[in-house]
């Protein structure tokens, strides 16, 4: 009897142990099937995609594994690939110039109106993205307030135009994704201790070189990702090409999108996915180890 | 930029230095000289100024008031990186982005020093951690931090090393023996060290001279066996050790000494330890100074009847008795067990004296507990 007790005792407490032990997997689950279903899926067809050639009618393509798409691919669009290469990147540095002295002045200078000041940056979020682009074409267009004080100023000619230039494009990237860079700037500034700076002017170090020896290397973090989260998706942008651009600022997301939708050409569409993906892997694993962000703390 | 070593020397001069937070006064109307080349304790339990006047050296904060010299010249409002002095912060606040070299050369660097290598060495040698030189700081204890922190600011040689609480965040074994490498390195280099902290033992282990802070005034100043054998007010008694505070009035003046009347019971008070302004007084004594023995027992000097042991703890080198008084107050009696007779139980009756000489006497208006409760955490 009571051997038989101490049995089913042993039992149940190897029953509970082997739950909590699941307890982490079944936790993990949800996540994993998402991924499978939404990330790992797609990208294997991307990749099966990226190598089929035409079959028989339009948009049916058959797997013959033809490596030479991607030769293609590059040579047909490598103006509008390095093109969004150089719009991203002036667009990350145009979001950090104006994002570093914000996210300063908010982490240390704004006191009591903090919250509001991170609510107003945060607000551009409620307005959907195509929209905030549409309003950039109205403020940038000829009934613009924009062209309208230049041209009073007469900084302008009366054939001068914003829109549809590449300038358009790039500030619009730029207000885009400022959000992304603001945010990870002013959470890594706010969380340095004060007293990095108080020992820094303590050791003879004026306000310039503080900033320049301790609160920049100190804030590295936030850089490092307000840049990726900037210049990943303004990389593979298409819209603000779309609508403030002209057919001379095309970006490789518009050639993307024209080849799918337009073209019908989904392997090319493909090819130039992976090409645009593995160049972007490459340029942040090659920015992230010069960074050396693994060092900071 | 600014050369340290060529730069003001000299006491650290204090006037009317003031400092208010709206309507706080954090420190009020403080005058204070240091002498060059001390170990000066700045003592008190948190919020009595003691960190707001390091701060108004080291230049982080604004005076409201007042002026601050380092011999004749001014640095009230000298901005931080122009002052010749040098902080050790609480927490260390090492730059975590630095090694331990760059750390100790930051200062060296900014001020263009030429031989920064071989005075970075010389610091590292100072605090024993030349191996550790290409670490980063959090791959360092907390002993070593602290070390790499007084390094840190001793290698600009200031005319003046101000230390906030700087073994705060240390367990017990290692901020003694930090304690005596302190007074050491104090030594060894010679320069004024004004140290800022809560902990009593701390500031008399290593001070020359110690300020005891209470509420934003200086409450009493003076070397450590001055402040502990003859405070002047009820926190002083309270706040350094622990004090035995008894009401009582002088009935008698003459000569050196006084006699006190403590509540029938008369005994002797030296005129020099009575900082009383009129005849109500408190007389103090320290409970070690206390000999306690059971009723009938011979005793001589100042002689407390009638009292019962309410409370008797055995801590090894000694026996901490409470012991009732017919008043109704409880007195504190620590007792060497160096005599070979067992501790005297719970529920004796018993005898006290002490020696007159060890009597002090207060101004008999104060608080009997003022201090006590803002008493630190003593480990």
């Amino acid at each position: 009897m009571s051997t038989a007790l101490l049995h089913t005792g042993a039992q149940e407490k190897k029953a509970v142990l082997t739950k909590k032990k699941l307890l982490p997997y079944w936790l993990l689950a949800p996540g994993i099937i998402w991924l499978c279903i939404f990330f790992l899926v797609p990208i294997y067809q991307l990749i099966s995609t990226s190598t089929q050639t035409q079959g028989f009618g339009i948009g049916t393509y058959v797997q013959t594994y033809r490596f030479a798409n991607f030769i293609d691919a590059i040579t047909s669009s490598k103006a509008q690939l390095l093109r969004s290469f150089e719009y991203a990147f002036l667009a990350t540095t145009f979001a950090l110039i104006i994002s570093y002295p914000l996210a300063y002045a908010v982490a240390f200078k704004s006191g009591r109106w903090k919250n509001t000041l991170l609510v107003l940056i945060v607000a551009p979020f409620f307005c959907s993205f195509l929209l905030r682009t549409v309003a950039w074409e109205q403020i940038l267009g000829e009934q613009g307030i924009v062209i309208k004080t230049l041209r009073f100023l007469h900084l302008m000619g009366a054939q001068g135009h914003l829109t549809a230039t590449p300038f358009a494009v790039v500030a619009g990237l730029t207000y885009n994704f400022l959000p992304f860079m603001t945010l990870p700037l002013y959470a890594s500034l706010e969380r340095i201790d004060i007293r990095m700076m108080e020992a820094s002017g303590d050791l003879y170090a004026n306000a310039f070189t503080t900033f320049r020896r301790v609160t920049v290397p100190l804030s590295m973090p936030g850089v490092v990702a307000g840049t990726l989260l900037t210049f990943i998706p303004a990389a593979g942008d298409y819209i603000n090409a779309e609508l403030l651009g002209n057919p001379g600022t095309k970006m490789i997301g518009n050639v993307i999108e024209a080849r799918y939708l337009a073209i019908v050409d989904y392997p090319g569409a493909a090819a130039l996915s992976l090409i645009l993906m593995v160049t972007i892997l490459i340029l942040v694993m090659a920015y992230v180890k010069r960074a050396g962000t693994e060092e900071l703390v | 930029m600014v050369d340290a070593s060529s730069s003001a020397h000299g006491d650290l001069i204090l006037k009317n230095l003031t400092k208010s937070f709206g309507e706080f006064v954090a420190v009020d109307d403080l005058d204070l000289v240091i002498p060059e080349g001390s170990f000066f304790a700045l003592l008190g339990p948190s919020g009595c100024g003691k960190t707001t006047t390091l701060r108004m050296v080291a230049g982080l904060e604004e005076p409201t008031s007042g002026t601050i010299f380092i011999g004749n010249s001014e640095i009230t409002y000298e901005k931080p990186y122009k002052r010749p002095v040098n902080t050790v912060f609480q927490n260390y606040a090492l730059f975590p982005h630095l090694t331990i070299y760059e750390n100790i050369a930051f200062g060296l660097r900014r001020r263009g020093v030429k031989d920064v290598d071989s005075q970075v060495q010389k610091a590292l040698d100072l605090v024993e951690l030349t191996h550790l030189a290409s670490r980063k700081p959090n791959q360092l204890s907390g002993g070593q931090q602290q070390r790499i922190a007084l390094a840190r600011a001793i290698v600009n040689r200031p005319a003046l090393l101000l230390l906030d609480e700087p073994l705060g965040a240390l367990d017990l074994k290692l901020r003694r023996a930090m304690q005596i490498e302190l007074k050491w390195i104090q030594t060894e280099v010679g320069i004024t060290f004004v140290h800022v902290t809560h902990d009593q033992e701390e500031a008399m282990t290593m001070a020359d001279t110690i300020a005891v802070m209470n509420e934003g005034k200086i409450e009493q100043m003076g070397s450590p066996a001055d402040l502990y054998d003859n405070p002047r007010t009820s926190f002083v008694a309270n706040f350094l050790g622990q004090s035995n505070l008894i009401k009582g009035s002088i009935v008698n003046s003459s000569g050196d000494s006084a006699v006190v009347d403590v509540f029938g019971t008369k005994i002797g008070l030296p005129i020099v330890r009575n900082h009383a302004h009129d005849s109500s007084v408190l007389v103090g004594i320290r409970p070690e100074k206390i000999r306690i023995a059971p009723v009938g027992s011979h005793m001589t000097g100042n002689i407390l009847e009638g009292g019962v042991i309410s409370d008797a703890s055995y801590i090894g080198v000694s026996t901490q008795y409470q012991v009732e008084m017919p008043w109704g107050q409880e007195l504190m009696v620590f007792e060497q067990n160096d005599d070979g007779t067992p501790p005297l139980a719970k529920g004796d009756s018993v005898v006290l004296s002490w020696s007159p000489i060890f009597t002090f006497g207060l101004a008999g208006d104060q608080d009997v507990n003022a201090g006590s409760e803002a008493h630190p955490e003593s480990a």
